[in-house]
């Protein structure tokens, strides 16, 4: 226990961009035969270091099979709010969950990222006891502790009752129990996020096991099986407050993103592909007169493809979907990074206005039929997957590959792991950086990035910028 | 020090100087008031979550205190009355010594029942029972003459008695948390939240013994 709040908490996103760039970057990587133990790579991203953009450190796993994903700390800025009573926690454990086996690695971080080690490991057979979840994924840091959604219910195939949240203690890493109370007609999980001042969450959909471990079930997804609804909860009540269907042709709306400042009701959503044409999109979701509301506010349209440039999966569409894999806002709620993983773009929009969101940069890098090469000439296979905004918004890193079985059908020539790093112009505009390439050890694919002292995707904040 | 220098004024200054302690203490809720500011940009905004905040820290107290002060008109229990709530008092600074872990009720309460969670994070911290041993040895110095005093009377004057206490703790508690809340949001800035904050943990379980000790103390001199 400190005797003062971790330097890397801020009371606001305004004060979270001020604070110093970040010096390593940590991301998750899998073993996609499982003939290896997942790990996590250390990554050192200090311009000028004579290590730049390599790995300086790795944390390899005991196991084999994990399937590493997402991953999260065990607290950051949302800790400065006193209703919890954690404010004298460290940013200093990642919970690592494993999504096909179930397992959770916490890492220590301390006292120096080149030598985080494992300090604790959670066995599937707790989780499944005190929660009757299984596949877990999204990890926040929050007001009860440590919140960790599932994509899996109980039993074998996990379908056994509906997946959802669960805790576990922000210390002892205890798994606690589920977080619903009253779960309404929420029967699918993927991602959540939160308001914490204004005390509601939001959770999306993905699909149950059976339609994502072997690979994405074709028949599954155009007769529309796959998530389509946005949940909404009142977080302390723990109970589903309103949910809205997306229509059953916008199939998987997977990362949730509010605005980071917590006076701002509105947050965005990208759902994968839309059945009827193909087309990627990005919602608005907001709350007015105490009820959410959400709406389709961009799309993004396929690229028309020849037979032979396209996997078996898709060569009946003659053409490659955008495939709008995961989303991701700027800490000043300037700037939405939509990862475009099957055309091998990254967009970035200017969501100033929310529900009118303006393309303000691209950058073309992979993709099925494009295989744009990196301006170092290197192949990047796989396209543009996990984003992550440094807090000052300057740099955006992202790696290739999205889940295992799932890069094998549309990418069948494989998915070498790399993280690449784009530069952003403060009024819109990116650029990959030339010298920013990272070699991961051969066999390896690259999913999650988190960056030291938080990201753009970890911290929630209780107060607003001022 | 003998229990005739423990002398009313003194007592009053413990009642107000645990108040400012607790006021200035962010764990005791003067941030979540600088956030309601923000939140809709309006000081009124910031004083008006002020008044829930004081109400549950008030309530507390008179939760805490007022059994003692119906206890105390048995006045030939007042001593083993003072030894029970300096024990108690101690053994919950022990208490919280051993164990530094919030309760996670505390994290359940919404942010918009400021009230409630004011209430019960006094409770919890023992900020309530601190005020116990102050309020009986306040009853001792002003009731010296007690038994000839109708039993009625007796209760009336100790309730007022209890109520007054907890009333200027809470006073000087809101005080201090509104000062540390205005100038957060007027002048110092959020910053102030993360770099006025210190872990007092230890020294919040180290004060309640300590008040349990010289209550403890001043019954044997």
């Amino acid at each position: 226990m400190n005797i003062r709040p971790d330097p890397t908490f801020h009371a606001s996103p305004r004060l979270a961009m001020e604070a110093p760039p970040e010096g390593f970057a940590y991301t998750v990587l899998l073993s996609p035969d499982a003939s290896k133990p997942d790990a996590l790579a250390v990554i050192d991203v200090k311009p000028g270091s004579s290590s730049y953009g390599q790995v300086v450190h790795t944390v390899m796993m005991p196991n084999k099979g994990d399937e590493f994903h997402h991953f999260g700390w065990n607290a950051c800025s949302s800790s400065l709010s006193p209703l919890t009573g954690h404010a004298f926690l460290e940013r200093r454990y990642l919970i690592i969950p494993g999504m096909r086996s179930s397992r959770i690695y916490i890492v220590d971080t301390k006292p120096d990222p080149t030598k985080a080690a494992i300090h604790k490991i959670i066995e599937p057979e707790e989780i499944f006891r005190k929660t009757g979840y299984s596949r877990p994924h999204t990890v926040h840091c929050g007001p009860e502790g440590i919140y960790v959604s599932t994509l899996g219910g109980g039993g074998k195939n996990g379908t056994d009752g509906p997946p959802g949240v669960f805790i576990m203690d922000c210390e002892t890493f205890e798994v606690l129990g589920r977080w619903e109370i009253d779960r309404g007609p929420q029967t699918m999980h993927y991602d959540f996020w939160w308001n914490l001042p204004r005390d509601y969450m939001v959770t999306s959909e993905w699909g149950l096991p059976p339609q994502f471990e072997n690979g994405i079930v074709p028949e599954d997804l155009l007769s529309n099986k796959y998530g389509h609804h946005i949940h909404f909860w009142d977080l302390r009540a723990r109970r589903n407050v309103q949910t809205i269907d997306l229509g059953a042709n916008h199939q998987m709306g997977l990362e949730v993103r509010p605005a980071h400042d917590p006076v701002r009701e509105y947050g965005f959503l990208g759902t994968v592909v839309d059945t009827t044409n193909l087309e990627g999109s990005i919602w608005t979701w907001w709350r007015e007169g105490g009820k959410f509301h959400v709406e389709k506010t961009a799309t993004i349209p396929p690229e028309p493809a020849a037979k032979e440039q396209l996997p078996p999966l898709l060569q009946g569409f003659g053409a490659v979907p955008p495939l709008v894999t995961d989303i991701d806002l700027s800490m000043d709620d300037k700037f939405l990074y939509v990862a475009c993983w099957g055309t091998g773009e990254m967009r970035q929009y200017d969501v100033s206005e929310p529900r009118k969101p303006k393309l303000a940069g691209s950058v073309h890098i992979g993709g099925i039929a494009r295989r744009t090469p990196h301006p170092n000439g290197k192949t990047f296979g796989g396209g543009p997957q996990m984003v992550e905004i440094s807090r000052d918004g300057k740099r955006v890193y992202w790696t290739n590959s999205l889940y295992s079985t799932w890069d094998n059908q549309f990418y069948p020539d494989g998915v070498p792991g790399a993280q690449v790093m784009a530069n952003a112009k403060p009024d819109g505009g990116l650029e990959l950086a030339k010298d920013y390439w990272v070699n991961f050890p051969d066999g390896y694919r690259a999913h999650q990035v988190r960056l030291d002292g938080g990201d753009c995707s970890t911290d929630s904040f209780c107060y607003p910028s001022v | 020090m003998s229990a005739a220098y423990w002398t009313p004024a003194w007592l009053w200054l413990a009642v107000i100087a645990s108040g400012l302690y607790h006021g200035v203490n962010p764990g005791m809720g003067w941030p979540l008031a600088v956030s309601a500011g923000l939140m809709e940009k309006s000081p009124w905004a910031l004083v008006a979550a002020l008044w829930p905040l004081t109400a549950g820290h008030l309530l507390a107290m008179l939760l805490v205190i007022l059994p003692f002060a119906l206890l105390v008109t048995v006045v030939e229990w007042q001593r083993p009355i003072q030894i029970g709530a300096s024990l108690l008092v101690i053994a919950f600074g022990l208490f919280r010594f051993a164990n530094r872990r919030h309760p996670r009720a505390l994290a359940r309460i919404s942010p918009a029942q400021l009230g409630l969670w004011s209430f019960a994070v006094a409770l919890a911290h023992g900020a309530a029972l601190m005020l116990v041993p102050i309020y009986l040895g306040l009853c001792r110095e002003s009731d010296l003459d007690r038994s000839h005093e109708a039993a009625g009377t007796l209760i009336n004057a100790n309730l007022g008695m209890a109520v007054l206490v907890a009333t200027v703790h809470a006073a000087a508690m809101i005080a201090a948390g509104g000062c540390c809340a205005w100038l957060a949001y007027r002048y110092l800035g959020l910053k102030f939240i993360s770099q006025s904050w210190l872990n007092l943990d230890t020294i919040w379980a180290v004060s309640l013994i300590l008040v349990g000790a010289i209550a403890l103390l001043l019954n044997f001199v």
